[in-house]
């Protein structure tokens, strides 16, 4: 293994979220932080509490991985992106640097991102709520699966966009979404059942219920399936992943 | 010695069936400066390309010192460094930090005092601390270079490193080529300009439409190629080629003052005897004459033009 190569692609993908800080990361706390002064603080008191947690409470799980999710894909997305849009990629196609190397480092310093997002995000939650952990090992299980997992797929977007719009268009018109609807705001158990059984194709709706199980130790789907719908993402995406760099997809003429 | 670089019925066909390298067989002696001269879209950029690991090959073998470009793609690429003929920089990046990157991506240990001597070489140390979009377009270059030499490659590949720069850059980049030389880097160069490839290259190799057309050491090559011509500076000018001259390749010029005949240095028979002596029975006298060798240039338009 190259382990120069893969330390110098991170750390360069490092500096350059230390040169935007604010976008990469000040930005996104602060946008999820408002939910809960709003949620959590402002109104979350006139509205009553969810199987014995607080609204406030309840709606941290979600939102943290609301923004695990969107922030692994814009990150992943962005990083390889951009140095196909720049050109710059070519030196790393050229260097004695394994697919395989390209892949961790990129992704791993995406899902190295959204990670200190995620945890920005709940220490700050906890001014603001009654946060409780009763399943820590699940909890960081969930939490490192899901960024490392749409870091990967945030990859594959950037690979395969070629223009910014792209690059857009599934954190904000598909994973948001399907975070609303999946449960970031309320237990699909309020749902009426018809409701209910369609909710159960959305996929976010397994990574919250397991993600909210292990702060609450409630949710709305078998544990299990939770973990199995992350691991078959997750899969999906190196299956994807190990084809493009097979055929050279977008990258290698 | 066994070349450097060999590349062996190279093929590449692109997704949309172009055939952008056909059967193409070189190979490169350690130490040369080789040029690749081609009109656009000869295939040249594909050529370094594909030898680089950019473009998959569609059929035929690299190998560098020996190593197989795909199966040993890493001790293969090692020894390569590329200057691309675009420019790719990462506009935000830093100077000394994105040639520290390059390092890197070759597996090598940070070396702060090679870094601060490339930079230093190639008149960028001022600048080290500055974000690349600071630099101005012969900085970018010269960046790019010392990019490309982080890793103290043994062969350096420059497609068109003087494409659209100007003159101050281009003899920089000479300047750049022959020190790299002298150190025993091998050089790839490719060009359009001949002017180039006459001053900087020892071998050249013309492409054209995905083959190579021709290999030779420079001075061979125009040698080989050199169509002469000879000019006679007339005693009394003429208004036309007397008639019993016309068989010869004959053309009047400076109104009449100077007849120009244009041979080939290569055959058998340079037909200068004859001309000289049909010359005096016609009763055309001349005070001078002089020799002119075609240039690089007229030999490539020539080669070009066939294919
Ligand atoms: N990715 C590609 N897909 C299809 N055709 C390509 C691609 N890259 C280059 N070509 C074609 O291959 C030919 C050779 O291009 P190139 O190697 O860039 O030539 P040169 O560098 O000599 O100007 C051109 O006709 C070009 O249009
Ligand atoms: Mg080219």
């Amino acid at each position: 293994m190259n382990f120069e190569a893969m330390k110098s692609i991170y750390v360069s993908e490092m500096a350059r979220t230390r040169r935007t800080v604010f976008q990469s990361v000040i930005s996104p706390v602060i946008s999820t932080v408002l939910y809960f002064v709003v949620f959590g603080a402002a109104i979350g008191s006139r509205i009553s509490e969810i199987n014995g947690v607080s609204y406030g409470a309840f709606i941290v799980p979600g939102l943290i991985m609301l923004s695990l999710m969107t922030q692994s894909l814009s990150n992943a997305s962005f990083g390889i992106y951009f140095p196909r849009f720049t050109g710059t990629i070519f030196e790393v196609l050229s260097a004695p640097v394994s697919f395989l190397e390209i892949t961790i480092a990129y992704v791993g310093a995406a899902a190295t991102k959204s990670i200190i997002v995620g945890l920005i995000i709940l220490i700050t939650a906890s001014f603001f709520v009654p946060l409780e952990i009763q399943h820590p090992v699940w909890m960081v299980t969930f939490f490192v699966l899901t960024a490392v997992t749409f870091a990967l797929f945030g990859f594959i977007i950037g690979i395969w966009a070629d223009n910014f719009e792209k690059l857009q268009f599934v954190p904000l018109l598909i994973v948001t979404p399907l975070a609303f609807l999946g449960g970031t705001f309320y237990s699909i158990t309020m749902l009426p059942e018809f409701w209910q059984k369609v909710t159960l194709i959305n996929p976010v709706v397994y990574l919250i219920s397991g993600f909210r199980w292990s702060f609450y130790g409630q949710a709305d789907v078998n544990l299990w399936y939770s973990l199995l719908a992350t691991l078959i993402f997750l899969g999906g995406s190196l299956a994807i992943v190990h084809w493009i760099f097979r055929t050279g997809y977008r990258l290698k003429p | 010695m066994a070349p450097i670089l060999s590349v062996r019925d190279l093929e590449k066909t692109y997704d949309d069936g172009f055939k952008a390298l056909k059967s193409m067989s070189l190979d490169i002696e350690e130490g040369e400066v080789f040029a690749l001269l081609g009109p656009n879209g000869a295939g040249k950029t594909t050529l370094i390309s594909t030898i680089c690991g950019l473009v998959r090959p569609t059929s035929g073998s690299i190998t560098v010192a020996g190593h197989d470009a795909i199966t040993e793609f890493r001790a293969a690429r090692r020894l390569i460094g590329l200057v691309p003929q675009e420019m790719p920089t990462a506009p935000f990046e830093i100077v000394g930090d994105t040639v520290a990157l390059s390092r890197g991506l070759f597996g090598l240990a940070p070396d702060g005092e090679l870094i601060e001597r490339l930079l230093k070489d190639l008149t960028l140390w001022e600048k080290r601390n500055n974000p690349i979009m600071a630099l101005s377009g012969g900085m970018k270059r010269r960046l790019l270079v010392a990019k490309a030499l982080s890793h103290e490659p043994k062969i350096l590949f420059l497609d068109e490193p003087t494409a659209g720069v100007d003159v101050e850059l281009r003899h920089d980049m000479w300047r750049i080529v022959d020190e790299l030389k002298q150190r025993g880097v091998t050089i790839i160069l490719t060009t359009h300009y001949i002017e180039e490839a006459e001053e900087m290259a020892d071998r050249v190799g013309v492409i054209n439409k995905g083959e190579l057309v021709l290999v030779d050491q420079k001075d061979e090559l125009m040698r080989k190629l050199g169509r002469k011509l000879l000019k006679l500076h007339l005693t009394e000018p003429l208004s036309a080629v007397p008639e019993s001259l016309s068989k010869h390749n004959l053309t009047l010029e400076n109104e009449g003052a100077s007849l120009t005949y244009v041979y080939d240095s290569q055959a058998e028979r340079t037909g200068i005897t004859t001309l000289l002596t049909e010359l005096s029975a016609a009763g055309v006298g001349f005070h001078d004459l002089q020799t002119d060798q075609s240039s690089l240039e007229d030999i490539f338009v020539d080669l070009v033009k066939k294919g």
